[in-house]
């Protein structure tokens, strides 16, 4: 598996140096219960920002909202300094720069591993299917899954499964990666074989942000970690800060808390 | 005293299999035997079985009425064809439109829930009647008028209420999370519905739907009541005619020749979909 390069000079109208993503005081409400309560990040070209937390802090909707899969109810999204969150846009141009990885892989179950991985282009982006089909066994021989491109989703291990779910995220050149626990639901067996992708990616240069629970790995590869809780970022840093030498009370909690589930 | 372990062994075990397979395989064959045999033996023996029997199976008739019956039945078949291809355009239409609520359809929307309750509360037969006599009544140009036409159009209406329910369970029968997916790629609401939705939808629910259509096949034969000459009407008229019902059994056997085919056909997607997955509820020593 060689890495995946980033992109070529792809040309995106932003000014030059400008964050890939800016997240501006989002705010996100399910009725009266306010799961995102202002959050503020910024994420460079070839950046990782790793975001931590306990289940239900936000991490998974924070993702959700940068995909457009939720609206937000305040604040402001920056995709390489265009505004993505206004009212009345058409999110499918957005989320096609965009690529979201899922924690169950939702991979479609009636499509052969191949189809799965090149239905965004072709239908999407409308490449001429041969093209597709080209780039997307390319893609999953570099996943180390060319084998597997014939079958069904179903007869694949998780950790197959999750890789062919990146590689479908991935081939259409995103300028992010939005990877939501993407570990979580696999045996711990399957965990080393995908986040060793992530990894390889991470090499390459790709933008992105990771909602994780493994620790180790949020150390290896993020740039910056985010640690939430109650939908705000309590605690924003460099990894060895954040992990090794937390100021706030509650990241203290939170780390003490895995430590004591021999999580980290 | 010491136990001898394991208490019962791979043999003990593959015996007791067979001898339980034994067991139901016995009283499988003297249950048939007995209800079949009794049942059969109580028919023939009725004091009115020589009526019954020269009035519903003469061979005679039989041959005699085939001839006409069978030119009706093709008028069924190429109804339930047309009609069928109908319902399941209009059927998945209103189950599209009553799943996923776009605000500025609403009023669709209402009409369709409307549609889909009328049509599903009206018994076929009397659909049929109303459409077809008050249809012509209104003596509007360029409205059909023909019997055949306006009877598919009640049995369509009909039958499209039902299969759409059929293909609302299909689609609330797929996760969110498919549709999140779709639109995560880059797709439009609508790709991810023909793409991602829409085939894993129709794919769980072809034995239900096949089941309706099984269905239909049998109500296309009450478009006789608008005067279609079709397999029932045709067998009617002979029996009519000569006093022996013989023609009504010719009919049957050829509305048997279409559905049976395709119950067996339903069966058989349905014990493929228990072998893949398993039953719900393993009963009994596999």
């Amino acid at each position: 598996m060689s890495g995946v390069e980033a992109h070529g000079p792809v040309a995106t109208g932003a000014p030059a140096g400008a964050p890939v993503l800016e997240i501006r005081g989002v705010t996100k409400c399910y009725g009266e219960n306010e799961v995102l309560k202002g959050i503020d990040l910024t994420v460079g070209e070839h950046e990782a920002v790793a975001l931590i937390g306990a289940s239900g802090s936000g991490k998974s909707t924070l993702l959700r909202c940068i995909d457009l899969l939720e609206e937000i109810d305040d604040g402001d999204i920056f995709l390489d300094g265009e505004p993505i969150t206004v009212p009345g846009m058409n999110p499918v141009p957005v989320r096609r720069k965009l690529g979201l990885v899922f924690q169950s892989f939702n991979l479609f179950p009636h499509m052969r591993v191949l189809d799965n991985v090149t239905l965004g282009a072709v239908r999407g982006q409308k490449m001429p299917a041969a093209e597709a089909r080209e780039a997307g066994t390319e893609l999953l021989a570099r996943f180390g899954l060319e084998h597997r491109a014939r079958e069904y989703p179903d007869k694949l291990s998780g950790g197959q499964q999750q890789r062919v779910a990146i590689a479908r995220a991935m081939l259409t050149r995103p300028r992010a990666l939005l990877l939501d626990e993407v570990t979580s639901a696999l045996d711990p067996e399957l965990v080393g074989e995908v986040l060793e992708l992530i990894r390889e990616l991470k090499l390459g240069g790709m933008t992105m942000i990771l909602a994780t629970h493994e620790m180790s790995f949020a150390r290896d590869v993020a740039d910056q970690v985010c640690f939430l809780e109650d939908g705000r970022i309590v605690e924003h840093g460099s990894p060895e800060q954040i992990l090794s030498e937390p100021r706030e009370a509650a990241t203290q909690r939170f780390l003490r808390r895995l430590i004591d589930a021999h999580r980290l | 005293m010491s136990t001898q372990y394991p208490l019962t062994t791979r043999e003990d075990r593959a015996q007791a299999r067979r001898r339980h397979r034994r067991r139901h395989i016995a009283i499988a064959a003297v249950s048939t035997v007995v209800i079949l045999g009794g049942l059969i033996l109580r028919i023939v023996t009725a004091s009115g079985w020589p009526n019954v029997r020269k009035s519903f199976f003469s061979e005679y008739w039989f041959r005699k009425a085939f001839g006409s019956v069978l030119s009706g039945f093709w008028t069924d078949v190429r109804m339930f064809l047309v009609i069928e291809v109908c319902v399941l355009a209009l059927g998945l239409l209103i189950a599209l439109i009553r799943t996923f609520p776009v605000p500025a359809l609403y009023p669709v929307r209402l009409l369709a829930t409307v549609f889909v309750d009328v049509m599903r509360g009206i018994p076929t037969i009397l659909l049929i009647f109303l459409i077809g006599f008050s249809v012509p009544a209104l003596n509007l140009s360029g409205v059909p008028t023909s019997a055949v036409v306006l009877g598919g159009i009640a049995l369509a209406m009909n039958y499209s209420a039902y299969v759409s329910e059929v293909f609302r369970a299909g689609l609330m029968s797929v996760h969110p999370s498919q549709g999140s997916a779709g639109l995560a790629l880059g797709l439009t609401p609508a790709q991810t519905l023909r793409h991602v939705i829409v085939p894993q939808a129709v794919g769980r629910v072809i034995p239900p739907l096949l089941n309706d259509f099984i269905a239909l096949q049998k109500d296309v034969a009450l478009v006789s009541t608008l005067g279609v000459f079709e397999a029932f009407r045709a067998a009617q008229i002979v029996a009519d005619q000569n006093f022996n019902y013989t023609p009504l059994l010719a009919a049957a056997a050829l509305y048997l020749c279409v559905t049976i085919p395709m119950t067996r056909f339903v069966d058989h997607l349905q014990w493929r979909t228990i072998r893949e997955r398993g039953p719900a509820l393993a009963l009994g020593p596999r």
